[in-house]
């Protein structure tokens, strides 16, 4: 049967999945964004599968709120990355590195 | 029995998909990938009895948050080419590091569990459960003042977006509403008295 | 009479603070009148003083001034004691002062220091009267410090000069190791009686002279010997007795008319001042008074030796100085005082006199002072002539002039001291001295002969200049020549042997080598005519009539002698190697110690480890950990990712 802990591990590989991509990534700074929105998709299935498991409804809605600043989260970060491709000509990755020490 | 199936279909389709999304070249095909990946999360909820997140997901996520995406990615005309993809050292550490953190997340939630979970599933919603009612019992009421910071954020979301990204270019002609609205009379209109002309 | 006294003090100290400070205003008549009236003013105010003292019958007087501070039972101040002492030697150093700043007037014509200098010696005059009328250790100290400094100032008055700058340092360096015994004696005086004042200390002397103190490894010392001696250190720094003897040949640098001053009249004899004031002191300790009696016997023969080879004309009168200076510290060391200090005011007399006229001579000539290149200059300069020879006369102790009385009587005076231990140091004491004459007349003549008889030696461009030099030169050199010639004959009486110094110095009843003298004493008549039959006399006639010999007679002879004791000659050449001694081990080891200290220490373990080593340490750091900052978000994100695995991984697996 399908319980708590099959939810939790398929939230989990989400997670390492998209941290694997975020460290993989070398061309696209919107690759790295859709790699946050797969983390915060991992962290959503957990609430849900707590929820459920806890039969309290606090759970969903903090995804609810989750999604909702998401949103926001992403509509903000693809302004910066529109604004620094006017800058800059490029959004790869590599070529970020002004604050470098 | 049905129930089991369908999970493994689904989990699989969107562990998939999201490799799909870190792996494939174009950029393009990475969004589509990150939306199937959400329709296949959307169809779990549905199974785990959270229709109405599920749904909310679709439509807010894929249906706004990807669609933007997608816009961003064809405006910014990504050279496809210049995309060199190689194996990095970092790569092999990347990977090494996220199996090192699968594989323990893997012991905390298998093994480590003290719960009596098991593998007994879930315990059945009982007759009438609506999420829909449920959700909204809960959230109008214990969580008003959360849900009205909510859209404050999503308010302030839109600003900074504008903010950022707009600019003025020069030669274009827009309209100034406010200042059409704040016109007076008299600065379009000038009566002036006359003598009435005679008839001729 | 208080406010006699601190006119005495404070008109020599105004007069230096005007023309010090308001040089150029005033210029230099002015500067020359102003100090040249408060010296006057004092001279006249310390003949007064004395002449209370001797005629008029007046008592001494202990009078504080004001207290600077007073701590823990410790009254710190500034007072006066006026007594026979004090006032002899008020009236000795104003009035030798004054004849100093008359003659600056002439001697300084054409220096372009002419206030500094005015000021100078007027500042000088203050501090040395500050010293001989304080009435406590303190303010013997400052004063003692305070002619030091001055002494400083004016050996390098020329300081441009290097050979003067080398010199005025090297004055003050060995003062300061007197200085340190010094002021270790005076510690010593508080640590025992808890004060500082004269009369208390005194009054305690018996009681300290009974106890011991440890410094060593707990060997137990007698404490009146040990502060004796100490004190006595500081007196052979400042009266350069040998081995501090050193920078009184080198402070010839400094002008003429300060050579005079204070290394002849004034500063030097602060020491036998000071060991003649704690009489009371030195008279509980029999081993401080035998250090003090060698150490001035080595000091009278010794560089009177030296005051044979020298060539430069103060030189030899420096020398002359410190054989003096010698003798009289033999007199003390015989518990003698009254004898040292009436010595010491006696050849005050004699010695600036021979130094002004040293200095008249060296003018006439244009500042040229190697008696090689003088002679004859009888014919030019007569007063100068006149009055050297009896300077000359009266160092040499000529029967009649005052030096005859004060040297003779002392010479009896070692020789009465039979008490002083039998055996080496008596003999040591009385040999030297009497030596000392024939060595004395020796070098005197020598230099009398060579300046004022036989060849011209100069070139013909001096000698055509040559004349005698200005009033204000000669003045007071026949002003110095007066009591050279006939102090004696009215004062040794008095002051030797009439109790003339009453309380201000004391000697034990046993001890006193003047009160065996006084039993066959017939008045300076009686002594005068006696003269030819004392060995003094043949001694010193020999001397004079052997540097006649030499270096009138057979002129050529020095030469020969110098030649067959090349050995001799090269160790008082080189002055018995003292100054090599000081210079290269003393000062040189010291410098050596401060480049290892500077170059080991300094440079390379506190600059180079702690402060350089610290920053570099931290920058290398810094290189190593600002590779973390690649610029690169993934990286970033990579290291939080990393710390959590690991935390997770802690939680999990070592929990």
């Amino acid at each position: 049967m399908i319980g708590l802990e099959h939810y939790l591990t398929l939230a989990a590989m989400l997670f390492v999945l998209s941290i694997a991509g975020i460290i993989i990534n070398r061309r696209n700074l919107i690759l790295l964004l859709m790699c946050v929105e797969i983390m915060l998709l991992a962290v959503n299935f957990n609430f849900i599968a707590f929820s459920r498991y806890l039969g309290d409804e606090t759970g969903q809605v903090f995804v609810f709120f989750i999604l909702t600043v998401a949103a926001a989260e992403a509509a903000i970060g693809l302004a910066i990355l529109v604004v620094l491709f006017r800058n800059r000509q490029s959004i790869a990755v590599q070529e970020l590195n002004t604050l470098k020490g | 029995m049905l129930h089991s199936i369908l999970f493994y279909v689904f989990a699989v389709a969107m562990l998939g998909a999201a490799m799909g999304v870190v792996f494939s070249r174009n950029p393009v095909h990475s969004v589509m990938f990150l939306v199937l990946t959400f329709f296949q999360s959307a169809l779990l909820w549905i199974l785990a009895e959270a229709e109405f997140l599920a749904i909310v997901l679709v439509l807010v996520y894929v249906g706004a948050v990807m669609v933007l995406f997608l816009f961003v990615v064809m405006m910014l005309d990504v050279n496809i080419e210049a995309a060199k993809r190689g194996l990095t050292r970092y790569s092999f550490l990347g990977i090494g590091i996220a199996l090192v953190m699968a594989i323990e997340l893997v012991q905390l939630i298998w093994l480590r569990s003290q719960g009596a979970a098991g593998t007994g599933g879930f315990a059945p919603t009982p007759e009438g459960y609506s999420n829909t009612e449920a959700l909204g019992a809960v959230l109008y009421t214990e969580h008003a003042y959360a849900f009205e910071i909510a859209a404050v954020i999503l308010l302030l979301a839109i600003v900074a977006a504008i903010t950022l990204t707009m600019r003025k270019r020069p030669g274009i002609k827009v309209q100034n509403i406010a200042a059409q609205v704040a016109v007076r009379a008299k600065d379009r209109l000038r009566v002036v008295k006359m003598d009435a002309e005679k008839k001729q | 009479m208080y406010n006699y006294y601190l006119t005495i003090v404070l008109a020599p100290l105004a007069a230096a603070i005007i023309a010090g400070l308001a040089g150029k205003k005033i210029g230099r008549a002015g500067a020359h009148w102003v100090t040249i009236a408060g010296v006057g003013t004092s001279c006249v105010l310390s003949l007064l003083v004395l002449k209370n003292m001797f005629w008029g019958g007046a008592v001494a007087e202990n009078i504080p001034v004001y207290t600077w501070a007073a701590t823990d039972g410790l009254n710190m101040g500034v007072g006066f004691l006026v007594d026979r002492l004090t006032a002899l030697m008020m009236a000795v150093v104003t009035f030798v002062s004054l004849m100093v700043h008359i003659y600056t007037i002439g001697y300084m014509h054409e220096d372009p220091g002419y206030q500094r200098f005015f000021s100078y010696i007027s500042l000088f005059t203050f501090s040395m009267l500050m010293l001989v009328m304080s009435n406590n250790f303190l303010q013997l100290f400052f004063g003692w410090e305070a002619v030091g400094l001055v002494s400083y100032l004016l050996i390098g008055f020329w300081f441009k000069k290097e050979t003067a700058i080398f010199a005025n340092l090297k004055a003050f360096l060995v003062n300061r190791v007197g200085d340190f015994g010094f002021i270790l004696g005076i510690a010593g005086v508080v640590m025992f009686t808890g004060s500082l004042d004269y009369a208390t200390v005194f009054g305690q002397a018996e009681s300290v002279a009974g106890q011991s103190i440890k410094i060593f490894s707990g060997t137990p010392w007698n404490a009146m010997t040990v502060i004796c001696i100490l004190l006595f250190i500081g007196a052979m720094g400042k009266s350069a007795q040998a081995p501090l003897h050193v920078w009184l040949p080198d402070s010839m640098e400094g002008p003429t008319p300060i050579s005079a001053l204070i290394h002849a009249a004034t500063m030097v004899t602060a020491g036998i001042f000071m060991v003649a004031r704690m009489s009371p002191l030195f008279e509980l300790s029999t081993v401080a008074l035998g250090f003090v009696i060698v150490i001035g016997s080595i000091t009278a023969f010794f560089m009177g030796l030296l005051g044979i080879v020298q060539n430069d004309i103060k030189r030899v009168v420096a020398y002359s100085t410190l054989s003096q200076l010698g003798y009289m510290t033999v007199a003390l060391g015989a518990s003698a005082y009254s004898a040292a200090i009436f010595h010491l005011m006696t050849h005050a007399f004699f010695k600036a006199l021979l130094f002004l006229a040293a200095g008249s001579v060296i003018i006439a000539l244009h500042h040229e002072q190697d008696i090689r290149k003088m002679g004859g200059i009888r014919k030019y300069m007569p007063i100068t002539y006149w009055t050297s020879l009896v300077g000359s006369l009266a160092l040499i102790g000529f029967p009649g002039t005052s030096g005859f009385f004060s040297k003779d009587l002392l010479i009896e005076a070692v020789k009465e001291s039979h008490w002083q231990g039998q055996g080496a140091v008596y003999w040591i004491a009385y040999l030297s001295v009497l030596l000392g004459v024939f060595v004395t007349a020796l070098y005197t003549f020598r230099m009398f002969f060579l300046v004022f008889h036989g060849k011209e030696r100069m070139d013909a461009e001096a000698k055509s200049h040559l004349h005698e030099t200005p009033a204000v030169v000669t003045v007071p050199l026949v002003l110095l020549a007066i009591p050279s010639a006939i102090i004696g004959w009215y004062t040794v009486g008095p002051v030797l042997f009439e109790n003339y110094f009453g309380d201000a110095i004391f000697v034990t009843e046993g001890n006193d080598p003047l009160r065996h003298i006084a039993a066959g004493w017939h008045g300076s008549l009686g002594l005068f005519l006696h003269a030819v039959r004392t060995p003094v006399f043949w001694l010193a006639a020999s001397g004079v009539i052997t540097a006649w010999f030499l270096y009138l007679k057979r002129p050529d002879l020095p030469e020969t002698i110098k030649n067959k004791l090349s050995g001799i000659y090269n160790v008082l050449d080189r002055k018995y190697y003292f100054d090599d001694l000081w210079i290269k081990g003393f000062a040189g080891s010291g410098r050596a110690i401060g480049q290892f200290l500077w170059q080991k220490g300094d440079q390379l373990v506190i600059d180079g480890v702690l402060v350089n080593g610290t920053a570099k340490t931290v920058g290398r750091l810094a290189g190593v950990i600002r590779q973390i900052q690649t610029g690169y978000l993934y990286t970033y994100a990579f290291a939080m990712i990393i710390g959590l695995t690991a935390l997770l991984g802690w939680l999990i697996w070592l929990r």
